[in-house]
């Protein structure tokens, strides 16, 4: 229990992060006109893409040594940089051809 | 000087994540939206290359870096400028999965970091981030004050760093396996999967991966100590094995969530995996104490789960049902509804004749019209009749062809003009002054079943109410059911016609027959 409340209160400022970030995205979401839920999507998935930075320090503190460490964050930069550019340059796409007709 | 200029380009990151996501929820600031967040995201990268610092530490393996983005790129442009527009819901998906699988993988060499580290206390130190350094120093503070535990106080406690490891670790490869299994269902590799008691397997599945992960949490710490007072790693096989195992579990649990689950219901799913990648993703955010991951992360949680609510609204589906995965238990019951009877057809130049004469026609676009490629003919057909002096209106279902919003954009693609793309209630509104009805390629989505027959398995969706127009003409390439499995009795119907053939030849020769009218 002690544990869990200075858990808590170390990690106060993200948490305040997550809770603000959450209310956030539903208001920002919830006023979407149904067109445009599909660039919607694969943009949202693009933004989660930011999970690059982990796979990016993960790679960057890989000892030399360390095999598993180096192929598999090898790896997640790889995965990571596919969802960030694919994510942005389809939701580009999309968006291009509705920007098209005006 | 470095860190400090760090953290207001992860502030800067963090605000064009907002401002993206803002500007894509309006038509014409969308495409700048995508490009504010991307240009976010390239600065967000650049700064954790060069200025990211962990005690006092440049990152290093450069090279690995570098070539692990380039080769990113060049994969990611390749896949995003090739696939077409119909197949866009699986790259969304695929692309998905990727980011789960990174998320995962990352949790992977972070465990091995936490359980390796302890051997060498140089290593605490740099090793397991910022947070255990400050917990240290807390610890040390309570040792000198007099007040702490001495014998426990040495090693910092292990459990808030793993339970956030094995979150990152489970929501990351459930999204990665569910978004493989997604994409390969939405091409048609993958077929629609069920068994008996597959509610109980995914249970017992899930029960392993919770309980295994409390049972690392709460051991921890003891573990760790006692691996260490014996002076060797052997002691933490067992440990290992068990998140290994947990691993695989979530993986096997990712592929029997999404594999029962009817492609009618697959919007639904890969919405929801979008948002499991987002909580994953800030996961990541804790572990690294990172700002921009855990905004960015949060904000993909909850915005996905807030367009996961509005799909599940739009087909009248509770968000329980199809996490359970019980649409395979409609088609016992799909499989039963017996043929109902026969079904006439209408020659091309008749089409052309009714709509030609028509007022008003109402197009309805499905999955089929997506897989001809035939946006581009349905438009030169629409201003055809436009320049007859006929009424041209398309009628978009929430859920038609495979994703939210999928028929927007096929129809823009084609420079169909927003004002005439009706959404579900105003269509079924102006249903009754509409004299033809043209279903193109779609098939669930105009099933009077979904009012009609409660045991049906799409009953309860709402629909477009099609029979409520004085003619339907229906274009399909043949009599099979559509994706939700089930026969549909509105072709049935007297009102109802068939045209069979691809949309985009049916549509051209249409065009023909209507000039010549």
């Amino acid at each position: 229990m002690e544990y869990i409340l200075s858990f808590f209160q170390q990690h106060i400022e993200l948490i305040y992060i997550v809770i603000l970030s959450i209310f956030l995205g539903v208001e920002v979401i919830s006023r979407v006109p149904s067109v445009l839920h599909t660039p919607l999507m694969s943009g949202a998935n693009a933004i989660h893409g930011v999970v690059i930075i982990g796979a990016i320090i993960v790679m960057g503190q890989a000892e030399a040594d360390n095999y598993l460490a180096l192929i598999l964050g090898f790896l997640a930069v790889i995965l990571g940089t596919v969802n960030v550019v694919g994510g942005f340059v389809v939701t580009d796409r999309m968006l291009e051809m509705f920007k098209k007709k005006k | 000087m470095g860190l400090s200029v760090l953290s207001i380009i992860y502030l800067i990151g963090s605000v064009t994540f907002i401002l993206g996501l803002k500007m894509l929820s309006k038509p014409d600031t969308a495409r700048k939206g995508n490009l504010v967040a991307a240009a976010g995201m390239v600065l967000a990268i650049l700064g954790t290359i060069f200025l990211y610092k962990s005690e006092g530490k440049h990152l290093h393996n450069y090279g690995w870096i570098a070539a692990g983005l380039l080769i990113g790129t060049v994969i990611g442009v390749m896949a995003a400028k090739k696939v077409k527009m119909t197949a866009m819901p699986e790259m969304v998906s695929m692309f998905n999965g990727m980011g789960g699988a990174c998320a995962a993988l990352i949790s992977v060499v972070e465990f091995n970091h936490l359980v390796h580290s302890r051997f060498n206390v140089g290593e605490v130190l740099s090793s397991a981030g910022e947070q255990m350094v400050q917990q240290l120093q807390r610890i040390l503070q309570g040792v000198a004050d007099g007040n702490g535990n001495v014998t426990i106080g040495m090693h910092p406690d292990l459990r808030g760093h793993l339970l956030i490891i094995l979150l990152g670790l489970i929501i990351g490869a459930v999204s990665f396996a569910g978004s493989v299994v997604a994409w390969g269902k939405l091409n048609g590799r993958i077929k629609d999967f069920a068994f008996k008691g597959q509610h109980i397997v995914n249970l017992v599945v899930m029960a392993i991966v919770v309980i295994g992960a409390a049972v690392l949490v709460l051991t921890v710490n003891q573990r760790v100590q006692a691996a260490v007072d014996a002076g060797s790693v052997d002691g933490l096989l067992s440990f290992q094995l068990l998140f290994y195992l947990i691993l695989i579990c979530a993986l096997i649990y990712g592929i029997l969530f999404v594999l029962p689950i009817g492609g009618a219901d697959m919007p639904v799913v890969i919405s929801l995996l979008n948002s499991f990648t987002g909580v994953a993703a800030a996961c990541g955010g804790f572990l690294y104490n990172n700002p921009v991951m855990l905004t960015g992360g949060i904000l993909v949680g909850s915005a996905g789960t807030i367009l996961t609510i509005l799909m599940c609204k739009a087909m009248n589906r509770s968000l329980k049902n199809v996490l359970i995965g019980s649409f395979g238990g409609g088609a016992a019951a799909a499989a039963t509804s017996k043929e109902q009877g026969s079904y006439k057809e209408i020659s091309l130049s008749d089409a052309a004749v009714v709509m030609a004469y028509a007022n008003k026609v109402m197009i309805v676009p499905g999955y089929g019209l997506a897989v001809a490629q035939a946006q581009h003919a349905c438009h030169e057909l629409e201003k055809l009749l436009e320049d007859k002096g006929v009424e041209v209106k398309y009628a978009i279902h929430p859920v038609a062809g495979r994703m939210p919003g999928h028929m927007n954009v096929l129809l823009a693609e084609a420079d169909v003009p927003y004002e005439k793309l009706l959404e579900m209630e105003d269509a079924n509104a102006e249903m009754s002054t509409t004299d033809a009805v043209l279903v193109l390629g779609a098939n669930d989505v105009v099933n009077p079943a979904a009012k009609n027959d409660p045991a049906s398995p799409i009953y309860g969706m709402p629909i477009l109410e099609v029979e409520n127009a004085k003619l339907v003409i229906v274009n399909k390439r043949s009599m099979k059911p559509g994706y939700a499995g089930i026969e549909n009795e509105l072709f049935f119907q007297p009102k109802t016609s068939m045209l069979f053939g691809d949309a985009k030849q049916v549509l051209q020769q249409l065009v023909a027959e209507i000039k010549q009218v």
